[in-house]
């Protein structure tokens, strides 16, 4: 099969009906996967690493903390690809599955900032501080509630999927310059993002990074919160077109009286 | 387009109020600032930029819904779409009369403001400079809104959600500018990002708040 | 200048309402559209006026021929007669008002604030609105609305007179204007509902 052939069978999940059948098919699988990687990484993590030397048994909620703020911004990351997806070749399923993230995105970054605040009181001895990196998650939040909300609000569901996709659009570009702007008005207190650095330079162990034994617990967990995010949003899209389903229906009805 | 600014402009002058309107808030938010934090005229100097910022931004969030609401409402946006003028340009035009009737009284306001907040002499210039550039990126993010929330029942209360989110880079290098002048320090940084985030936004954002407003149109 | 129509689906809020619509409207003349309300035909004036896209079909001779004017009237209540007129004048490119003051009898309200014309009195300066335009395709929702007697008889002749000038119109309406030309029922045109089975193609 050539590549672009490939290309093409790739837009055939667009078709709602479709998608239902191959997301039903392929579900169990991302959610079996993705409970088995977060209870083994969690345990592991929990119970089976050494206390730190100097934040004690309290670091062990990075185990929490990182996935959930990982996926606090890869699920904004998706919901702006398939809004450029719905806005470029007008597939449905595209636009309610960024419908279908978007509460997801909120309940991640509600756990990375509540993690990070139960963290944060022992180590920094606040609960919150207007750190960059806590500024920009609240920031996040904000947007995710606007864009929930305009969802909400709008009845026409086309002109609910194109308007919300133009403002995750834009708002991707301002959450970007809040960012920068967040990081130039107060330099912080959180420590740069540890996780790569570590996977970088494997067996290094220095104290900014995270060392081996927390690292593989917490790569466990890292993936075990992709597949639950990939099984959540399968789900959700899966209501998302049902949903709509019974609305076009029931729209019709009201038309052909 | 001349027409459309003229027009708007002699709308806002003879409606009476959608002019002092902002004007009034932005005074009573800067008067019941020493009521909440108490009158020591160190704490007020030091917390005076912020203020007259924040009270800049809400004045001016406050007159949004009407920037657009009002020709939607009786038609005028309908016509208007199907004129030879792009929409492009009835957004840009749109809001730089809501900069002129809201943004530019409120620059002009705020130094008086200012002395009751006690901001401290160097301050002044800054403060004015910095929403002499800031606000224009307020007005066209603001059109934004209004054009996203157009035709909604009850749009006020979500354009202010997704206003303000977008205001967040405009409001931290604008008073920033007006905090560092006040203080005596260098301001050229921030002054360069603001100025950098408004020609920006003019020159981008009304390409999306067109498009937006003819979805709406719809 | 002739608008050809052919083939014509048009859609409501994501739902197909009409169907197979084919019609031209040639230069001086009126197509009257009538059909039972909720049918779609302030849905298909706001397609033809550019407004909406089209599901399916060809719709020709439209672009920049059309003055569309919706229920509402689009005045602003704050300026005078001849302030909303020269408005949308000097937005189309137009010259002059004073015919479209002349041909709906608005010379003795020039100066009046248009909040304070009475409700058949707005309607004629809505109407002097799509004159002053200078396109020649009218495209207008029940423009009758709120007129008595007098002022529906001024309105169809400032048709009229538009249609010897080689303009055209296509009115919504449920009134006998009088006017030379036919009636368009779009009430055959109702979207057919699909089968109940038919998913793939999107959500009906």
């Amino acid at each position: 099969m050539s590549i672009a052939a490939k290309a093409n069978a790739l837009w055939e999940y667009a078709n709602p009906r479709k998608f239902l059948a191959t997301s039903e098919r392929v579900m169990p699988f991302f959610w079996i996967t993705s409970i088995a990687c977060i209870v083994v990484g969690l345990i592991w993590g929990f119970f089976f690493t050494p206390d730190d030397y100097k934040q004690g048994s309290t670091v062990k909620i990075i185990y929490l903390h990182v996935p959930a703020a990982l996926m606090a911004i890869n699920c904004w990351l998706m919901m702006l690809a398939t809004s450029l997806v719905w806005l470029v070749r007008r597939h449905h399923v595209s636009a309610l599955a960024a419908r279908a993230a978007a509460p997801i995105g909120i309940v991640m970054t509600l756990i990375a900032l509540a993690t990070g605040a139960i963290w944060g009181q022992p180590m920094w001895g606040t609960w919150w501080a207007w750190d960059p990196r806590l500024t920009s998650f609240l920031i996040l939040f904000l947007f995710y509630l606007g864009y929930v909300a305009l969802w909400e609000a709008i009845e026409d569901p086309d002109t609910a999927a194109d308007l919300t996709s133009v403002l995750c659009l834009v708002g991707s570009v301002f959450a970007l310059l809040s960012r920068y702007a967040v990081n130039f008005w107060n330099q912080g207190l959180h420590q740069g993002a540890s996780v790569m650095r570590a996977a970088a330079v494997t067996g290094a162990d220095t104290e900014e990074k995270v060392s081996n034994i927390y690292f593989y617990p917490l790569l466990l967990c890292m993936i075990g919160f992709v597949l639950l995010f990939i099984a959540l949003v399968l789900y959700r899209t899966g209501t998302e077109i049902r949903a709509r389903r019974i609305k076009a229906l029931l729209a019709r009805e009201r038309v052909n009286g | 387009m001349i027409a459309l600014l003229l027009r708007d402009l002699k709308l806002a002058l003879r409606a009476g109020g959608g002019f002092g309107l902002g004007l009034a808030f932005f005074l009573i938010v800067t008067v019941l600032v020493p009521f909440s934090v108490g009158p020591q005229s160190s704490l007020l100097s030091t917390i005076a930029p912020g203020i007259l910022w924040l009270g800049a931004l809400l004045a001016c969030l406050l007159s949004l819904d009407r920037l657009l609401a009002l020709d939607w409402e009786d038609g005028s946006l309908d016509l208007l779409a199907t004129a030879p003028l792009p929409l492009e340009s009835v957004v840009t035009i749109k809001a730089l009369a809501h900069w002129l009737t809201t943004g530019l009284p409120l620059v002009l306001a705020a130094p008086f403001l200012g002395v009751l907040l006690n901001l401290p002499v160097p301050g002044f210039s800054w403060l004015v400079i910095s929403l002499l550039i800031g606000t224009p990126a307020m007005s066209v993010i603001g059109t934004f809104g209004a054009a996203l929330t157009v035709g909604l029942k009850r749009g006020g209360l979500l354009l202010s959600l997704l206003v303000l989110p977008l205001y967040v880079p405009t409001l931290i290098f604008g008073a920033e500018v007006a905090r560092r002048g006040a203080m005596g320090m260098e301001t050229q940084t921030p002054l360069l990002m603001l100025a950098g985030i408004t020609a920006a936004t003019i020159a981008l954002l009304p390409f999306a708040s067109a498009a937006v407003l003819r979805i709406n149109l719809r | 200048m002739t608008l050809t129509v052919t083939d014509l689906a048009i859609t409501r809020g994501g739902i197909p309402v009409l169907e197979g619509l084919s019609f031209t409207l040639p230069a001086g003349k009126a197509l009257i559209l009538r059909g039972p309300n909720g049918i779609g035909k302030t849905t298909l004036l706001r397609t033809l006026a550019g407004l909406q896209p089209p599901l399916q079909g060809r719709i020709e001779g439209a672009e920049d021929q059309i003055a569309y004017a919706s229920h509402s009237d689009g005045l602003k209540p704050t300026l005078t007669v001849v302030e909303n007129l020269n408005f949308w004048a000097s937005v189309f490119g137009t010259q002059g008002i004073q015919p479209a003051l002349d041909a709906f009898a608005l010379n003795d309200l020039a100066d009046r604030h248009a909040g304070n014309l009475s409700a058949g009195q707005k309607r004629r300066l809505g109407l002097a609105r799509m004159l002053v335009t200078g396109r020649p395709i009218w495209m207008l929702d029940e423009p009758t609305v709120s007129l008595d007697q007098n002022a529906v008889k001024m309105f169809a002749d400032a048709v009229r007179t538009h249609l010897g000038q080689g303009g055209s119109a296509l009115i919504a309406t449920h009134i006998d204007l009088g006017l030379d030309g036919e009636v368009l029922d779009v009430g055959p045109n109702k979207a057919k509902p699909k089968p109940i089975d038919d998913f793939d193609g999107g959500f009906l």
